[in-house]
């Protein structure tokens, strides 16, 4: 007989708009991070480091880049004879075949997959956090306050509170009121989107919203729980996690990293980070090269100068270019001469000489100053650019582009520049 | 495919000095990222070699922990797989290998159950990339009985602790001579050899009956008038390693991009066991020039014309110059190392002064780490 005390979900079929170009070719839980990882890499090693040793990844959005990445789980040792990690995409039935239409209607359309493995417990999860998390401390928490549902909640400074979902709690941890975005918010404690789940009450709340539209975990389950006066109880996570939602706090997030002793440390060996390693060879610093504190992957090979950045595996940096304030992601190649200033250039691009980034005034992006603003320079994955160009601020750049696209060798502050991709 | 593969890995070298007290030459760190039995384990898969058995006996245990599991080389198979056989007592046999034709007949049966016509046998200590299958192309061809694959070497190069063959018009071996005293060929054996599954029984078998012990001596050199034994001269890299200097000049020709291109961008690849590391991470202080950097290092001082291996640590003010620093090291503040190898998980106090006059110097240091 098969039976998993706790089996994970992992919501990764979300498109994430706001990281622009980044997410045009994979969702967002593909995308890099951190010089090696990608996103979902995160709450992937915190299930196997919590000894959760069975994981339903759901994917939707462009889940090519995600499937190849998680392939049989091997780097996380999720290959396993019973349990492991199984992507789960929507797939045809009978009847009332659909999209998965919200975070919980995914959930619902997987209850077979679920059941298969006889769980007491549901973890849910989302593929776009920064963090490292014992789940089972948490399950812990979820047995000894005997509750029906857990949700990891964490103290946000109150005068941001008003951003988040809030969760007000009694002194037993109990929670009392959920406020969505509340302008007088009466507590700090933000919803992390984390929550635990006893089986039963999870598959009953799935099936009585069954014909809910666009069902959703914040929106309709957890209020539906709620309302049948269920025990909800909030876990109080104090570490660091980052939602790296959009180009900003993306950027920010790998900065820091970089810090001498960064809050957030990949370097200690208790709870590693684990991700699928295509490139095994050593990074090369040449004897022109100048590197100053910076993060940079394996099989690297840098003839210029790097400072301030994060620098994927495989990339290389030809001799006379200067990287500041930016992250470059794997096996993307800049020619020589070039001046790369706070710029996110994605995975498998080409730049060519003498190309600069980030020149000119602030202007906010025409098409979309919600996504590309933060004075960043973007670029897509598998991108060309050509030599002898200056790319202005608040841009993005996706597909492969020629000297015509670029009036006087320029592409403008605030200028969109896509040829290619599902937003051409 | 037409063959299994056996990689002898047992053998220590007073050559490697203090380098081998700990470990098996198979298993010395090539390169940053690799150990030096990657290559012929990679070789074996890139050649489609799908069952490959690794002989090993000598301090056996960092290449066990490397060679934990096979996926890394892609032998995780149904058919095939990589078998690591070290000696065991038996009924008939209560010695260690006494030579590499003794380990060979110790593990017989894993032979006798094969059905692979051929058996590609290499060393673990070679850094090199090559395409079994043209080998044993070739030793079809010629109708031999062993093929040895060879390595022309540069004149100036000291021959003296290798194989030294001379061969006719026709590639037959005519002479073979190990590590002789004075030599006037500088064509050596690689330590590869391509031989019949049969044949090999044979002469295996006869080898222990007469009480001899060792492939080259008893098998090929003795048999090399009666057998025909040719000579494969393979082109591009290679190099043993298993001497100080030439661990030392093997390594330190990674720092040229030629030799970086050959192996670590043409295909094929060479496959190790990841390490799960982090990004190398470069602090305010740091000033790398002309080395290699492995995953997992964090760099706060100078390193020049060196390779860091995995997951060392370089303090401030730390001065590197010309070394090899192997895995997991920790070099304390205002530590000078020029011209030395710091052998793996070494710790190094602060203000340490470590420099190789004529010969590269071979640092051992066993402190504390977290008391510093």
């Amino acid at each position: 007989m098969i039976k998993k005390e706790m089996i994970a979900m992992l919501l990764a079929g979300g498109q994430g708009s706001r990281l622009g170009v980044l997410t045009a070719k994979m969702a967002k839980p593909a995308v890099a991070f951190g010089g090696k990882y990608r996103i979902i890499d995160f709450p992937l090693s915190n299930c196997i480091n919590s000894g959760v040793d069975t994981v339903g990844v759901l994917t939707q959005y462009q889940p090519l880049r995600l499937n190849t990445h998680i392939g049989i789980g091997i780097p996380w040792d999720l290959d396993r004879n019973i349990g492991g990690v199984t992507v789960l995409p929507p797939y045809e039935k009978s009847e009332n075949s659909e999209w998965y239409t919200g975070t919980a209607n995914a959930i619902y359309q997987n209850l077979n997959y679920m059941e298969n493995y006889n769980p007491d417990y549901v973890l849910i999860l989302s593929g776009d956090h920064i963090y490292k998390m014992d789940y089972e401390v948490m399950l812990d928490f979820h047995k000894a306050n005997n509750a029906d549902v857990t949700i990891a909640v964490m103290p946000v400074p109150m005068e941001e509170a008003s951003r988040f979902g809030i969760v007000v709690t009694d002194d037993k941890a109990q929670i009392t009121e959920f406020q969505e975005k509340p302008e007088h918010p009466s507590s700090n404690l933000a919803s992390m989107g984390i929550y635990i789940f006893s089986w039963k009450v999870l598959k009953e709340a799935l099936v009585t919203l069954k014909d809910q539209s666009n069902c959703d975990f914040g929106k309709h389950v957890i209020p539906y729980c709620f309302e049948q006066g269920k025990k909800l109880v909030a876990y109080e996570y104090n570490g660091y996690w980052k939602d790296v939602g959009t180009l900003g706090s993306y950027w920010e997030a790998n900065m820091e990293l970089i810090d001498i002793i960064p809050e957030f440390n990949l370097y200690e060996e208790f709870w590693k980070i684990y991700t699928s390693s295509e490139i095994i060879p050593p990074q090369y610093i040449s004897a022109e090269a100048k590197i100053g504190r910076s993060i940079i992957g394996d099989g690297a090979e840098i003839y210029g100068e790097v400072e301030n950045s994060v620098i994927g595996p495989g990339v290389v940096i030809g001799k006379g270019t200067v990287v500041r304030d930016s992250i470059i992601m794997k096996e993307t190649t800049i020619g020589e001469g070039c001046t790369i200033d706070r710029s996110v250039i994605a995975e498998n691009v080409t730049v060519g000489d003498h190309v600069e980034t980030n020149v000119g005034e602030d202007i906010p992006n025409k098409l979309k100053p919600k996504v590309y603003s933060f004075s960043l320079t973007t670029i897509g994955g598998g991108s060309v650019i050509p030599a002898n160009v200056k790319i202005g601020k608040n841009t993005a750049i996706s597909g492969e582009t020629t000297p015509e696209d670029y009036p006087d060798g320029v592409l403008e502050s605030g200028e969109t520049l896509i040829k290619e991709g599902d937003l051409a | 495919m037409r063959a299994v593969g056996i990689i002898l890995a047992g053998g220590n070298n007073h050559r490697m000095k203090e380098l081998s007290n700990k470990r098996a030459i198979a298993a010395m760190p090539i390169a940053g990222s690799y150990r030096s039995i990657d290559f012929a384990l990679s070789n074996m898969t890139n050649s489609g070699v799908q069952k490959v058995a690794v002989l090993t006996q000598y301090n056996a245990r960092s290449l066990n922990e490397h060679l934990s599991s096979s996926k890394w080389w892609n032998f995780g198979r149904k058919q095939g797989g990589m078998f690591v056989f070290t000696p065991t007592i038996t009924k008939e046999n209560s010695f260690w290998y006494q030579g590499t034709a003794d380990a060979i007949y110790q593990n017989l049966d894993f032979l006798k159950r094969c059905h692979e016509p051929y058996v590609i046998i290499a060393s673990g200590d070679g850094v090199y990339k090559l395409d079994y299958n043209k080998v044993l192309e070739y030793h079809i061809q010629k109708k031999a009985d062993i093929t040895v694959v060879c390595k022309e070497l540069p004149p100036e190069e000291d021959v003296t602790r290798f194989g030294v063959l001379k061969m006719n018009e026709d590639c037959r071996i005519e002479e073979f001579e190990e590590k002789p005293m004075v030599s006037n060929s500088n064509i050596v054996s690689t330590g590869v050899y391509v031989i019949r599954r049969r044949q090999l029984i044979e002469l295996v078998e006869r080898c222990a009956q007469e009480d001899r012990y060792d492939f080259v001596k008893d098998i090929l050199i003795r048999y090399k008038n009666l057998k025909r034994i040719y000579g494969y001269k393979m082109q591009g890299y290679w190099n043993n390693i298993a001497a100080v200097d030439s661990y030392y000049r093997t390594n330190m020709d990674f720092l040229k991009p030629e030799v970086r291109n050959y192996f670590f961008h043409q295909y094929p690849d060479i496959y190790s066991k990841v390490d799960d590391l982090p990004p190398a991470k470069y602090n305010p202080g740091s000033d790398v020039r002309n080395s290699l950097v492995s995953a997992g290092c964090i760099i706060n001082g100078t390193v020049e014309n060196s390779i860091l291996f995995k997951k060392v640590f370089v303090g401030e003010n730390c001065v590197i110059k010309n070394s090899i620093i192997l895995n997991d090291v920790y070099l304390g503040d205002n530590t000078h190392i020029e011209n030395c190898i710091v052998e793996s998980r070494d710790t190094i106090r602060a203000n340490s002064y470590h420099v190789g006059e004529d010969d590269i110097k071979i640092v051992i240091e066993k402190n504390e780490r977290y008391v510093l």
